[in-house]
């Protein structure tokens, strides 16, 4: 692996155009194709490149993986509470509109990008947990 | 054009599919897999499901050939053939290919516009999305807002499946020793 020059460069290259990828088609779900579940798995995909590339070690630096598991939970927390202020409100579970009481569709436009933010955060993190675990059982 | 575009992809994940079960390097199994699911996603962009197609793509070509070549390192990459009688099994799938053909004989023509599928919401969806929440995207809303409470399941079950993982693959880790019955710690080490 430490002769893979051109690999080396080239995904150091490929990297950050993979996680703004990501984030395009996170924050651009509402107007085109994808949203937090396609998403959570590039990004998920760009750690696992730098992985396989520079080692799980090197990896495990810049997403330490107590922070990977802690976001796991997370993202499943911000998408239940999402539906929390609707209750509060006198609305159903989940109804976005309480967001943005005078113009009820901004606040369910807002509404989908809180859920959204749920979903990413969980999937990415439960990917790249699952590649820190195979990674693992790899040393013993 | 688009049939023939449809039909070849077809053909070729027909191929690949016969291929797979003839090969007996996992490894090769696993590329094939892999060259499967982006060819499917190929198939799901023809058919106008750019959403679908991206998931396919990025978790049935990437993530899982990812997690299939781990499991490959740690394991043997090469399958052993156990000789088996062959007649029980070719009978179960024939059979359950008969019912599944039989199953769709009663479907709608694939395609047309006035299946039931396409009377019943989705109409409703499609005439008020922008309007109820200013998200163009329809499948976004459909997904996020009109039935927020199934994606909320979904998330659930990617957590708790990640979680049932996690614990799989760590499970070996914590020992109790033999005499005591103490916990035996090795994750300092």
């Amino acid at each position: 692996m430490r002769l893979d020059l051109i690999l080396r460069i080239v995904s150091k290259l490929v990297l950050p155009f993979m996680l703004v990828f990501a984030l395009y088609v996170h924050f651009h779900g509402d107007f085109g194709p994808g949203g937090g579940f396609q998403a959570g798995v590039i990004a998920a995909g760009m750690l696992i490149l730098h992985g396989i590339i520079f080692g799980v070690g090197a990896t495990k630096r810049i997403a330490p993986q107590g922070l990977i598991e802690t976001m796991i939970p997370l993202g499943v927390l911000i998408y239940a509470s999402t539906g929390i202020p609707s209750i509060l409100a006198g609305l159903n579970y989940l109804n976005y509109a309480v967001f943005d009481l005078h113009h009820p569709s901004h606040g369910h436009h807002l509404g989908i990008l809180f859920v959204e933010s749920g979903v990413i955060i969980t999937v990415f993190s439960t990917m790249v947990a699952l590649f820190y675990a195979f990674g693992e059982r790899g040393r013993e | 054009m688009e049939v023939a575009v449809v039909a070849v992809l077809l053909t070729l994940l027909a191929v690949i599919t016969v291929v797979i079960i003839r090969q007996r390097s996992l490894f090769g199994v696993v590329i094939l897999a892999g060259t499967y699911s982006f060819l499917m996603a190929s198939v799901l962009i023809a058919l106008d499901a750019v959403d679908v197609a991206m998931t396919e793509a990025s978790v049935g070509a990437g993530i899982s050939t990812v997690l299939f070549l781990a499991t490959l390192y740690l394991t043997n990459s090469r399958e052993y053939p156990v000789p088996r009688p062959a007649a029980i099994p070719l009978f179960v799938a024939l059979g359950v290919t008969a019912v599944l053909i039989y199953g769709t004989l009663e479907l709608p023509r694939f395609g047309t516009a006035d299946a039931p599928i396409h009377k019943h919401a989705a109409p409703r969806y499609l005439e008020k999305s922008v309007e109820e929440t200013t998200v163009p995207n329809v499948v976004t809303s459909v997904l996020a807002d009109y039935r927020g409470f199934d994606t909320l399941g979904e998330t659930v079950v990617i957590f708790t499946a990640g979680i049932g993982v996690l614990l799989l693959l760590r499970g070996r880790r914590r020992r109790y020793s033999a005499e005591t019955g103490d916990e035996v710690h090795e994750n300092e080490a």
